[in-house]
């Protein structure tokens, strides 16, 4: 069963809706960062979200994806829940890894999402893993490995691509190409004016699309997905696309200029897909101001509960390291939290 | 030597990450073959900040961005160092050393060794520990005893302004490799720098920062100045002398043993996982060298073997403190 299926009427509205969702998270999560409300570092996917919701939008509801620590876009396209993820930006117990995550290491095995990762390139060889699961069970899934154009560079993304080549294996990797690693800008990383054509060294289909356009990227998965459950291995989508905001928030961008931004803004995917299906008479302007006002409240609404849920309890600071917890643990904790002279004693 | 004498000379007060920043203003001017590398170090000015304003004094050669490939510059840096040039290497994160291990343990920590001394090793990688931030596992890990216990690599850990500019000068001279280990907690913390061009702070030689009769703890990165600060406290009632070693290897074993001689009593600080670690190294030698000084069972403050985790009240419940060392003292004083 489809997520959601992009040819269909409804389908498109819930592309809309989610692409609407993500773009309303990231805003508020940058505000509350900015208020000081959420620790660490936060990097948003404004701008982005044809690319995530594109290809989610071509994936089945038990496909896997691998995400990036650009992840929150990945997780709402996946159908995760913003009030758990919001609750664990916030490090609260109730957040998605109870507070032990954050930001750039959500994560739902359960739905499919295997984790943002605070380690750039390390998403590639988790979908190569998770599509090794499913071939050697025989199931019919398909797994996706976000990455980059920074992640381009790095050494085990090729030897992900490279296994999942060697092997056949259901596979797709979707190069999200926003023109910076940090403040890098992608020509200075590379040597090519399409980030696909590394496909070429593993022999398999690589191709470039505009990501700014979701049905483009839905497009190219589809297919993507088609040839991994039949049997002829992975493919490499390329999206061309754009980060409205800097690196992290609190960047102060001194790599590139508002006019770069502003060209890119005047492609918006949410405002193009929305005036198509306004076009195609699917959708009033008066609906989407509507949709927008609701899923902003509930965003809202996730604030508020990551704000009043609470934090988690000290002791899950030594809890799930192991699954078989080891004395170890419990004898230092005792002396960390200084309630006890588990490591010494009183030897007075 | 002690750190008093050393703040003999002329000096300034700067954060630690002037210092560092300066240092490596110093050794870019002094020696051409210098030049630093890394992700975003150049137009960006680091993600901490610590080069910025290095890409415009010096130019792109010289401050040069990598893509984000640690396994490939780490490995051309040891290749480059061994042919003639002095790279200076930002790992923007010590976590991301995962992904060049091989090129740390396997090339650069065995290249003089296996050639059987014919190729020197003037690579000076510099990288941020610590947790702290709220930054999660990913970007908090304090891993010095990894480097520190590779044969053939050396590896310091600043606690103060002065000795993260003297040791990040000590280490881009050093014909060997050296890792710089900068706890990201204490950049912004400052203290007087002595402004030399030519003081360094010798790999191998620990400072007493603070003078004591009843109990040595032996401090490392941001819990060189919290001790301190709990020796303070307790002044009066118990007399705590405080030691940076600095340098984690090579180790100045004889400053921490004369000190344990005199006090008896001996607490390690450090950050890094309980155990299998920089703890265990440091009483190691103590227990056999000063075995029969010691009248009270050792002390270690670190973090549990545990992650850093995410959420606040978590990451302050695992992370050591002053309260932590305060407590060590206070089992055994
Ligand atoms: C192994 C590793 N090296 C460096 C970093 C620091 N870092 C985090 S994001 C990033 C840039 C990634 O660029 P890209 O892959 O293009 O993704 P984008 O941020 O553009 O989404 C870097 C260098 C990291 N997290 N992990």
């Amino acid at each position: 069963m489809a997520n959601f299926d992009i040819e269909t009427a409804d389908g498109r509205r819930e592309a809309l809706r989610r692409m609407v969702t993500i773009r309303a998270f990231d805003e508020e999560a940058g505000n509350r960062f900015a208020d000081g409300e959420i620790p660490g570092f936060v990097h948003l996917y404004i701008g982005e979200e044809a690319v995530g919701v594109g290809t989610c939008a071509s994936l089945d509801s038990d496909d896997y994806i691998a995400s990036t620590h650009r992840g929150h876009g990945h997780c709402i396209a996946k159908g995760l829940d913003p009030k758990y993820m919001m609750a664990e930006l916030y490090g609260k117990a109730e957040g998605y890894c109870n507070g032990k995550g954050g930001s750039m290491h959500i994560a739902d095995v359960d739905a499919g999402m295997l984790g943002a990762n605070g380690i750039v390139g390390a998403g590639p060889p988790m979908a190569t893993g998770a599509a090794l699961s499913i071939d050697y069970q025989d199931r019919d899934q398909v797994a996706v490995g976000f990455l980059g154009d920074g992640a381009v560079a790095q050494g085990q993304v090729h030897e992900a691509i490279n296994l999942a080549s060697t092997w056949d294996l259901p596979a797709i990797f979707v190069v999200e190409n926003n023109h910076y690693g940090e403040g890098t800008p992608v020509e200075k990383q590379h040597n090519l004016e399409n980030l696909s054509d590394t496909a070429q060294a593993y022999d398999i289909p690589g191709v470039t699309v505009d990501g700014m356009d979701i049905t483009a990227v839905a497009e190219a998965v589809a297919e993507a997905r088609e040839r991994a459950r039949a049997g002829d291995g992975p493919t490499m989508v390329e999206a061309q696309t754009y980060r409205y905001r800097g690196h992290y928030e609190g960047d102060e961008e001194p790599y590139r200029d508002d006019e770069e931004v502003e060209r890119w803004r005047e492609q918006d995917p949410i405002e193009s897909f929305k005036d198509r299906l306004i076009e195609r008479g699917e959708l009033t302007q008066e609906e989407f101001d509507d949709l927008r006002a609701e899923i902003e409240a509930s965003i809202d609404d996730a604030v508020e509960y990551a704000q009043e849920t609470d934090y988690p309890e000290l002791s899950a600071a030594y809890e799930d390291m192991f699954v078989e917890q080891p004395p170890e643990l419990e004898r230092f904790a005792n002396v960390a939290r200084t309630d006890g002279g588990a490591n010494g004693g009183d030897h007075r | 030597m002690t750190a008093q004498a050393e703040l003999e000379q002329e000096t300034e007060t700067m954060t630690v990450r002037e210092a560092i920043r300066q240092g490596l203003r110093e050794e870019l001017e002094r020696d051409e073959d210098v030049y630093v590398m890394g992700e975003d170090v150049g137009l960006f000015g680091g993600v901490l900040e610590v080069t910025s304003g290095l890409y415009e004094e010096f130019g792109e050669e010289r401050v040069r961005d990598t893509p984000i490939s640690e396994a490939g510059f780490m490995g051309a840096a040891t290749g480059a160092a061994a042919t003639g040039t002095r790279p200076v290497v930002e790992l923007m994160f010590s976590d991301f050393m995962g992904v060049s291990m091989e090129q740390i343990m396997n090339q650069m920590a065995k290249m003089h060794y296996m050639f059987g001394g014919k190729a020197e090793l003037p690579v000076t990688v510099r990288t941020t520990e610590g947790g702290g931030m709220g930054a999660a596992s990913q970007h908090s890990g304090t891993v010095h005893t990894w480097i520190a216990h590779f044969p053939g690599l050396k590896a310091v850990a600043p606690g103060t302004a002065a000795s993260a500019k003297g040791l990040t000068k000590a280490a881009i001279r050093s014909d060997d490799p050296v890792f710089v280990f900068e706890n990201k907690m204490i950049y912004e913390q400052s203290g007087e720098v002595p402004t030399d061009e030519d003081y360094t702070v010798p790999l191998g030689e620990a400072a007493v920062e603070r003078e004591g009769e009843d109990v040595t703890v032996v401090a490392t990165q941001r819990l060189v100045g919290e001790s301190l600060g709990v020796a303070d406290s307790l002044e009066g009632d118990v007399s705590v002398e405080v030691i940076d070693p600095r340098s984690l290897y090579p180790l100045d074993t004889d400053t921490i043993v004369e000190s344990v001689e005199k006090t008896g009593r001996l607490v390690v600080a450090d950050e890094s996982p309980l155990s299998y670690g920089t703890h265990a190294e440091i009483i190691a030698r103590v227990q056999e060298e000063a075995f029969f000084s010691l009248d009270a069972p050792i002390q270690r403050v670190g973090t549990p073997d545990t992650h850093m985790p995410f959420s606040p009240p978590l990451e302050q419940e695992v992370l050591p403190g002053d309260d932590d060392v305060r407590a060590a003292i206070e089992r055994i004083a």
